[in-house]
């Protein structure tokens, strides 16, 4: 066995130069490999135009108004994309997560004699939810149901499930208030920057160990230009945002809390052994199972999760309202939870997208929803304008694939 | 027991010492159809053995009774000459024995690194993946092999040609210390050029000192790569032949119209 200095190339020497780096994502780019641009400009030209019409629209007031607004549907959508990177669905998550708001209503309920105050009670509430999930799961992996036709059914029954707890009260209000400063409290100016600052510290450090490690084992690493503007970009955005929250009522712990599952998630899709067989699984069942790997397993755990941020969101949206009534879980919620993971960029039919896309897309529906409420439309707008961008969203997801089939990446 | 007596097979120089792998009277039926009665199949280390046989010769069968995925209904496996029992394909693996299938079995979302590691990746004890070390045994694996083609090993396998997807599922098979590594139609789906390429690797295989089992439809890939050819027909041994003193003829006449070295409950010595 010869050893040569040479990498692996045989063609042009990959080198990580800023030119080269650029010339290949173009080339990846012309290939169909589209990556987060679209919705990056979407999202430019959506606050833009809401920007041009009404200037109130990038008001500090508003934008603290937006990230507490879009926190509970950026949650569920976290769990969406879980499923989604299965090639699976949950219809469920709606009314699983309304279940999750009534859990922790009724157990706070003062002087009943089951009493549960505070985290605990949220703890109990998501945890019902995550085994509500696993239940759903197991009739998907285990018996092989279609999830759209199992989690189907739970959306029937969860909803049976609300109406028939709630009952004639119709409104179950929550005054711990620990449980509804879950999307109701604001950090003061100083507390918001210690944030930020600890959040860049910990970015700083665990990219360049990442570096580091790479180095000790001789291969490749980024371009370190690359990975500090990464960086900066990162840095600013936070600081700006925490910033730009301060002129008004602060940074909101329900936006710090989406953050902190954002980058949990985001570890374990991108990081551990669970999540890289989830996108196996997602990607060529067949292939994951001769591996070796528990796909019944990984199913059920995935709809676990689903159930787990259902139940997170459900209890955001619970303090928000600081209560829970008949319509908990209902409305738009399931729709707009799963248009925001797929116009954030994760596939429907399996094994592409990121736990950001979570994100992204929550942003683009609560920017429009946002932004056509400050305008006085009707919502008979905002529910046009959704459709056609998950439209023009997953049509995208369609042609980019069949793009990346045809050049053969 | 030798292997077909009236066959033309001559040893290896590889053959001094007892086969990597071997079957004796293996046979196995689904329902009322037998797929393999009584077969005998030897594969040793440094040599390439193909095994051929018309559709329905039993071929699939036999190396997925090796490979753990069907039982066997009679007959022994033996090991580097020792009896042993595969009830699964995790027991085939324990022995080094990995099995390239047709279809590859790759995730194309996933990249060259993630392929070859799939189900086996290097882990810290919180279960956080340890990308550095697999990166670094991957590339030198490939080189290992003289794979030079593929332009990153971060790059997805949806990314890859046919040849270049065929030389990460071989490379995943031998990453792991295996000692047979058996190649089910692995030019099949392949223009001419790759073809090359992947005959020109399985010989490298052998070279390394690894038992390698091909399994052909294609008689010109086979006498470009194998030593010995064993064929199957109707899930009966037909004959071994030694691929420098033998024909494409001579081993089409055997697949089509070969007669049974030995028949059900009749010995032939």
């Amino acid at each position: 066995m010869s050893v040569e200095p040479a990498t692996l190339e045989g063609a042009p020497p990959s080198s990580n130069s800023l030119g080269a780096i650029a010339r290949r994502r173009y080339e990846a780019f012309k290939a169909g490999d589209v990556g987060s641009l679209p919705i990056i400009v979407g999202l430019a030209l959506i606050v833009a135009f809401f920007y041009s019409k009404n200037e109130n629209f990038l008001s500090a007031g508003n934008f603290t108004n937006l990230m507490t607004q879009m926190a509970g549907v950026t949650t569920i959508a976290i769990g969406v994309v879980f499923v989604l990177l299965l090639g699976e669905i949950d219809l469920s998550i709606g009314y699983v997560s309304g279940i999750a708001g009534v859990v922790v209503a009724e157990l706070q309920i003062p002087d009943s004699s089951w009493e549960v105050k505070g985290i605990l009670a949220i703890a109990i509430a998501v945890t019902v939810t995550a085994l509500i999930g696993g239940l759903q799961g197991s009739f998907v992996a285990l018996i092989g149901v279609p999830s759209f036709v199992v989690t189907l059914a739970g959306l029937l029954f969860w909803q049976g499930v609300i109406l028939y707890v709630i009952g004639d009260a119709g409104v179950i209000i929550i005054e711990d208030s620990r449980i509804n400063d879950v999307a109701n409290y604001f950090f003061t100016d100083r507390a918001g920057l210690v944030i930020a600052t600890i959040a860049t510290g910990l970015i700083a450090v665990t990219t360049l160990s990442g570096v580091v490690g790479r180095r000790r084992h001789g291969i490749r690493t980024d371009n370190l230009i690359l990975v500090v503007a990464r960086l900066v970009l990162i840095a600013a955005l936070l600081f700006g945002a925490v910033i730009w929250a301060n002129k008004e009522r602060g940074f909101p712990l329900a936006f710090l809390i989406v953050l902190i599952f954002l980058v949990f998630w985001t570890w374990v899709a991108e990081r551990t052994t669970f999540g890289r067989h989830v996108y196996a699984v997602g990607g060529n069942a067949e292939a994951a199972r001769r591996a070796g790997i528990n796909i019944k397993a990984i199913k059920i755990y995935v709809f676990m999760i689903s159930g787990l941020m259902a139940g997170f969101g459900g209890v955001i949206f619970a303090a928000r309202l600081n209560s829970v009534d008949l319509n908990a879980g209902g409305g738009t919620l399931l729709l707009d939870a799963i248009s925001a993971a797929v116009i954030g960029g994760t596939s429907l039919f399996g094994g592409r997208g990121r736990i950001i896309s979570a994100l992204l897309g929550a942003l683009v529906i609560s920017t429009v929803g946002n932004g056509i409420d400050l305008l006085g439309y009707s919502s008979a707008i905002k529910y046009m304008v959704t459709g056609l961008i998950l439209l023009a969203a997953v049509t995208l997801d369609a042609i980019s694939r069949r793009r990346l089939e045809r050049s053969g990446r | 027991m030798t292997i077909a007596p009236e066959a033309p097979a001559l040893p290896t120089e590889a053959d001094a010492s007892a086969p990597t792998l071997e079957t004796k009277g293996v046979s196995k039926s689904f329902g009322g159809v037998q797929a393999l009665a009584d077969v005998d199949f030897e594969v040793h280390a440094g040599e390439v053995m193909a095994l051929v046989g018309d559709n329905g010769a039993g071929k699939s069968t036999l190396i997925k009774c090796i490979a753990g995925i069907y039982p066997l209904d009679g007959g022994e496996v033996f090991f580097d000459g020792e009896k042993v029992s595969i009830h699964g394909p995790k027991d085939a693996a324990k022995l080094g024995i990995e099995v390239v299938y047709q279809d590859l079995a790759l995730c194309d979302n996933l990249d060259v690194v993630q392929n070859m590691y799939l189900g086996r990746e290097v882990r810290d004890f919180i279960g956080r993946l340890k990308e550095a070390p697999m990166e670094s045994k991957t590339a030198e694996t490939l080189k290992g092999l003289r794979v030079t083609t593929i332009r990153s090993i971060r790059q997805q396998v949806a990314s890859l040609s046919g040849g270049q997807r065929q030389s990460v599922a071989i490379g995943r098979a031998v990453m792991w210390n295996s000692r047979v590594v058996i190649l089910d139609e692995p030019t099949a789906a392949l223009g001419v050029a790759q073809t090359e390429q992947v005959l020109a690797l399985v010989r490298r295989l052998a070279e390394q000192g690894l038992a390698v089992v091909l399994i052909s439809h294609n008689l010109h890939d086979v006498f470009e790569a194998a030593d010995r050819i064993t064929v199957l027909r109707l899930g009966r041994n037909v004959a071994v032949f030694d691929r420098r003193t033998t024909t494409q003829e001579t081993v089409v006449h055997a697949i089509t119209a070969g007669i049974p070295t030995k028949v059900a409950g009749i010995t032939t010595e």
